[in-house]
């Protein structure tokens, strides 16, 4: 059974006060993720991201076309008992600390007693934020509020976590921390579904992603089936570069780009063998910092599918 | 459901809104001594009708106020997107917010109606026992309760009609609707013989259609008899609790329905 399943999913909005006229801001969104996934949602902002996971959520209704989570349709008692949500940019009621905010969700779902206090003790350790566990939420930052978001979508130790944009206002600690936490999530067997535009996280945690641009899905699939992995080329950080040297090794390279403290990035085309490259750099008083190989990421990726449907929306 | 309430409840205590209980001990305690300063046999009267008035009208302030606001804030800073992921159904969350707010109501004026008993307890035991013959009513009369219970029957209307627009409009225009159907309610007598204003049929049908759409407030305003020591008929309370009770569930409805429909975009 998939954890989520979409069909034809399609929501329009009307824009327009005097004659209202519909928008589609998504389009008959077909997808499928397996139990156990960690499934990244990408896409540039307005893509239709927060609105498939509303419509996942039920906090819109589609125009047409289905959702099902376990199995259930989307908003079913059921399945709200066995899902967690963080929301985009999270609000919570401020008036309340980080503690009876995470006793009152617990409670939602059925908890009580004990069983609160041990739950929401456990989260706020998971998040990191158990320290603050009785200031009040308007004394918190925008971090701190994400980490909150974090640990009330995770109360009822879900089947099912969808996080939209996980990452947002995270600094790089906590970014690295809620990395962190979605690996423990899959561990345990938990389906993520999570929705972002920073494509280094997606690239670390993903066993899939999908990707869409103007409500369309453009691309989805495992990342080993996305990305061919070629060799794009090789990439050398050099130091002591001659200006007789660069002249030289010019035409045999792709680039070579000035950086700080007399360094150069020259870039070589796959065909070039770096072993010779690098004895013939050396040999001539160059010294060789770094070495890597460029393969294709998963940006180039969602650049080239993005910019193909916005380029022929705008048919340039 | 009733976590929901709570949650309204304290929201309501930890914004302050006891504070008007506090100024309205002050106001009604400044006045009693005001009162019985200028006055010889009419204070009483004037006291009870400045305490049952000032009851009405911080009541009136907590339902619009924190009514308006119950569903449209929510709405507006997006806090209802976590909540309603939860096990907690469209329906639950709208009458949640209602008793919630109807809780905060029922203790702010009971505490209110303490602390006018307690002023009028002070008057009676300071007054001279040859003025108090000149007192409509006794100064604990138990009919002071009979208004005050219609008073939070009509604040749970307002509530129930603020609840309704906050499904959908904005905190500012919900406002002003609330206020206007308040004003309307206790004013649209009226519109049911408009045919004596103005001799023009389909006016005068529309005018009776409005006047049975509004609701009709008047009934819930029993302060002028209480202060005069004049009998409130039991069948006149019962049937006002009852007109009460069928408005509010109709505007409950009309609020669930309009919420269970809405996006949140």
């Amino acid at each position: 059974m998939a954890a989520i399943e979409t069909e034809d999913l399609s929501k329009d909005f009307l824009v327009g006060f005097w004659r209202p006229r519909p928008y589609r801001a998504l389009d008959r969104l077909t997808l499928s993720v397996a139990e156990g996934e960690v499934f990244g949602f990408l896409g540039p902002n307005g893509a239709g991201k927060s609105t498939t996971l509303k419509l996942l959520m039920q906090l819109l209704y589609p125009t047409s076309g289905t959702a099902h989570i376990l199995g259930r349709p989307a908003g079913d008692a059921s399945v709200k008992q066995r899902i967690g949500f963080l929301p985009e940019n999270p609000y919570f009621y401020d008036h309340l600390t980080a503690e009876e905010l995470l006793s009152y969700f617990a409670r939602l779902f059925g908890l009580r007693g004990a069983d609160v206090a041990r739950r929401v003790s456990s989260v706020l350790d998971d998040v990191g934020i158990a320290s603050e566990r009785r200031l009040r939420l308007r004394q918190y930052s925008k971090g701190m509020i994400q980490r909150v978001g974090l640990a009330q979508a995770l109360l009822n130790e879900p089947d099912v976590v969808f996080l939209d944009e996980p990452m947002s206002g995270l600094d790089p600690l906590g970014r690295r921390h809620v990395r962190q936490i979605m690996l423990r999530l899959r561990d345990r067997g938990c389906t993520v579904f999570f929705s972002s535009h920073i494509l280094s996280d997606a690239e670390a945690l993903c066993s899939r992603v999908a990707i869409l641009a103007q409500g369309r899905l453009v691309a989805s699939g495992h990342l080993s089936e996305i990305l061919a992995f070629e060799l794009r080329g090789w990439e050398l950080v050099v130091a002591n570069l001659s200006d007789a040297l660069r002249a030289a090794i010019a035409p045999r390279v792709r680039g070579i780009t000035a950086l700080a403290r007399g360094r150069f990035t020259i870039e070589l085309p796959p065909e070039e063998s770096p072993d010779r490259f690098l004895h013939e750099l050396g040999s001539r008083g160059a010294q060789v910092v770094s070495l890597n190989p460029l393969r294709e990421t998963l940006e180039d990726y969602f650049v080239q599918s993005v910019g193909a449907v916005e380029s022929r929306q705008t048919g340039l | 459901m009733a976590l929901v309430a709570q949650a309204v409840f304290k929201e309501s205590v930890r914004d302050r809104v006891p504070y008007s209980m506090v100024a309205f001990a002050v106001l009604i305690i400044a006045a009693s001594y005001l009162i019985s300063q200028l006055t010889a046999g009419q204070d009483m009267k004037i006291l009870k009708d400045l305490g049952l008035a000032a009851i009405a009208a911080f009541g009136l302030l907590i339902a619009v106020f924190i009514g308006i606001n119950l569903v449209s804030k929510e709405v507006e800073r997006r806090s209802v997107f976590a909540v309603l992921a939860k096990p907690l159904s469209r329906p639950q969350f709208i009458l949640g917010k209602y008793f919630g707010l109807v809780l905060t109501l029922v203790v702010n004026l009971s505490v209110m109606t303490l602390a006018f008993y307690a002023v009028l307890l002070y008057v009676d035991f300071t007054t001279d026992p040859l003025l108090k013959t000149a007192w409509p009513a006794p100064a604990l009369d138990p009919r002071l309760v009979v208004a005050v219970i219609l008073i939070v029957a009509e604040l749970m209307l307002v509530t129930a009609i603020a609840l309704f627009f906050s499904t959908f409009a904005s905190p500012l225009l919900s406002a002003l609707l609330t206020l206007g159907v308040w004003v309307a309610g206790h004013f649209n007598a009226d519109l049911r013989n408009f045919e004596t204003v103005l001799d023009v049929r389909p006016v005068a049908l529309l005018a009776r259609a409005v006047y049975y759409a509004l609701p009709n407030l008047a009934p819930f305003n029993v302060r002028a008899e209480v202060v005069h020591g004049v009998a409130v008929p039991v069948s006149h309370t019962a049937l006002t609790l009852a007109y009460a009770a069928v408005y509010i569930s109709i505007l409950l409805f009309g609020a669930i329905a309009v919420f269970r429909r809405r996006d949140f975009k």
